[in-house]
């Protein structure tokens, strides 16, 4: 299988800080691939270090090619999307008017109205708010929105940063199924990093866990969740 | 009733360049999410370029369009050199790009007198001094001129902020430039294009101000006025910064000429003072103005 991500050795942190050692891992093309840990753990760092937010240093490859050191907005046209945590909607701006900001790197204006009409089709609640602030919306239907307009882009790998955060235990079920769908029908490669391991886990082939900046375990979902260290930290049983 | 309403208009003539100094304001504040205190200074330097152009022999609409390209490179190099750096190490913090725009303000004050030399430069009067009668008040056509500038103005840029990918670009990074950059909008290149053009407009705003003459005091008080027409209609609204610019150049024209306060008449001398007046008063009652969105927000 070829890889869409291969990130070998990166260092990153904040300042002084330094919070990633020497971190590698890969996400193979179409793949759903999970990084599970606590908080602190160095989740939320991995993916801003691998979308180019915060510099770092060792090697980002996508799709075969170096891209670390490039700006956010250069890796989204190279097929990179990131929903970062808090879901990063421009709640000042409407549901539509966000879906077409998700297809700012695109020129291509028929097939970008056609998919924000098909994004209606698969969340009928966009469709019945498009002209509503984003801000207006509930956090499990601006996850969403927020899901949808990183798929705008149509990117080739889709990096979700804690989507379950602060939504509830249904929704938050509901998301995961949406995220898993999507990665069926478009073959989209997905990258999530969750405290929820479990459903996490359901839908993800593949798993690394994360503690203070390193990787101390990786493997198959199947393999991870019979893991006892993954059993005792992150599934409670 | 003639005269009232020929004071009504030359309020009307006045609140049109403190509109359009106050877009400026909502362009910046658009693209930055900041106040701009330097908007008028920036304003008074850019009408030195429409100044150098006229005085070069150019016709002065062809001056203008000097002065407003100067002042887009001007706009474009101070968000370049000193805007973004500072906002770089400030991490989030507004503070210190405030502080720079009052430097700014105080630089090219200081400048403009240097690298213009000399006393005040004589300026043509844009569209005369000539008088048009309307129902028995004889209005400028100065006036009638700059409000035509003005709803020009108006058309153009609400067309491109809400017409356009680059509006919708430009307003996406104003409110979350960083998710903004995550979907890719190039965020420096929105930034820079704001701050040339709130600078170019700047250029327009000064030229409709000059009464015959040009010197570094130009903007000082059109930009307490634009401060207070856009803090009237809304931080966030081209149709706001107009309707507060008119509304503040028809209030204080009118009280110029017919209040009083403890028996002596409001005059030019006392008229800023229902301006600031205006400022506190909306920020009491309404601090997103009367067209301003505010922030729409569910946790």
């Amino acid at each position: 299988m070829t890889n869409v991500l291969e990130v070998s050795g990166i260092d990153a942190g904040y300042g002084p800080v330094q919070v990633l050692r020497h971190l590698s891992f890969t996400v193979g093309e179409g793949e759903i691939v999970v990084i599970l840990g606590a908080n602190g753990a160095g989740k939320t760092t991995t993916l801003r270090a691998v979308s180019g937010m915060i510099p770092s240093s060792g090697s980002v490859r996508l799709r075969g090619s170096e891209v670390r050191g490039r700006r956010p907005d250069q890796l989204c046209s190279l097929g990179l999307a990131h929903v970062p945590q808090g879901r990063g909607t421009v709640t000042d701006l409407t549901v539509e008017e966000n879906l077409r900001l998700g297809a700012f790197s695109r020129k291509d204006q028929a097939e970008i109205s056609a998919d924000i009409a098909s994004w209606y089709d698969i969340f009928p609640r966009l469709g019945e708010r498009q002209a509503q602030h984003a801000g207006s919306m509930s956090g499990g239907e601006q996850q969403m929105l927020a899901i949808a307009r990183a798929l705008m882009s149509r990117p080739t790998l889709l990096l979700l940063d804690e989507p379950s955060l602060g939504l509830a235990p249904l929704v938050t079920k509901e998301l995961f199924g949406r995220i898993g769908e999507i990665n069926r029908s478009s073959g989209t490669a997905v990258l999530v990093v969750e405290q929820n391991a479990n459903l996490a886990l359901s839908i993800a082939s593949r798993g690394y866990v994360l503690e203070t900046g390193q990787i101390i375990s990786s493997g198959t979902a199947e393999y991870l969740r019979n893991d006892d260290k993954v059993r005792q930290a992150y599934l409670g049983h | 009733m003639s005269e009232f309403l020929q004071f009504t208009f030359i309020g009307l003539g006045r609140g049109a360049v403190y509109a359009t100094l106050a877009l400026a304001l909502v362009i910046i504040y658009r693209t930055t999410g900041l106040l701009n205190f330097a908007q008028g200074e920036m304003a008074m330097f850019c009408t030195y370029f429409v100044w150098f152009g006229y005085d070069k022999g150019l016709p002065l609409p062809a001056a203008v369009l000097v002065g407003m390209v100067g002042g887009f490179l001007m706009g474009a190099l101070i968000e370049r050199l000193l805007v973004r750096p500072v906002s770089k190490k400030a991490m989030g913090n507004p503070l210190p790009i405030v502080i720079v725009t009052i430097g700014l303000f105080l630089g090219l004050n200081g400048l403009a007198p240097i690298i213009f030399e000399g006393p005040a430069k004589t300026f043509p009067v844009p569209f005369g001094d000539g008088t048009v009668s309307i129902l028995g008040a004889s209005i400028p056509t100065r006036t009638l001129g700059t409000l035509a500038v003005l709803a020009m103005s108006v058309a153009v840029l609400w067309l491109l902020f809400q017409k356009t990918k680059f509006g919708l670009g430009i307003r996406a990074v104003a409110s979350n430039a960083e998710s903004s950059a995550l979907v890719g909008v190039p965020v420096g290149r929105m930034l820079l294009i704001g701050w040339g053009m709130s600078a170019a407009f700047g250029a327009l705003a000064g030229t409709l101000s000059t009464e015959g003459a040009l010197d570094n005091t130009l903007m000082a008080l059109p930009l307490i006025y634009a401060f207070a027409a856009a803090t009237l209609g809304g931080f966030d609204s081209e149709l706001g910064a107009v309707v507060g610019g008119l509304l503040i150049g028809v209030i204080t024209e009118l009280l110029a000429r017919y209040g009083t306060i403890g028996g002596y008449s409001v005059g030019q001398d006392l008229k800023l003072f229902p301006a600031f007046l205006l400022i506190l008063l909306v920020l009491v009652f309404r601090p997103a103005g009367l067209f301003g969105t505010g922030e729409v927000k569910r946790v």
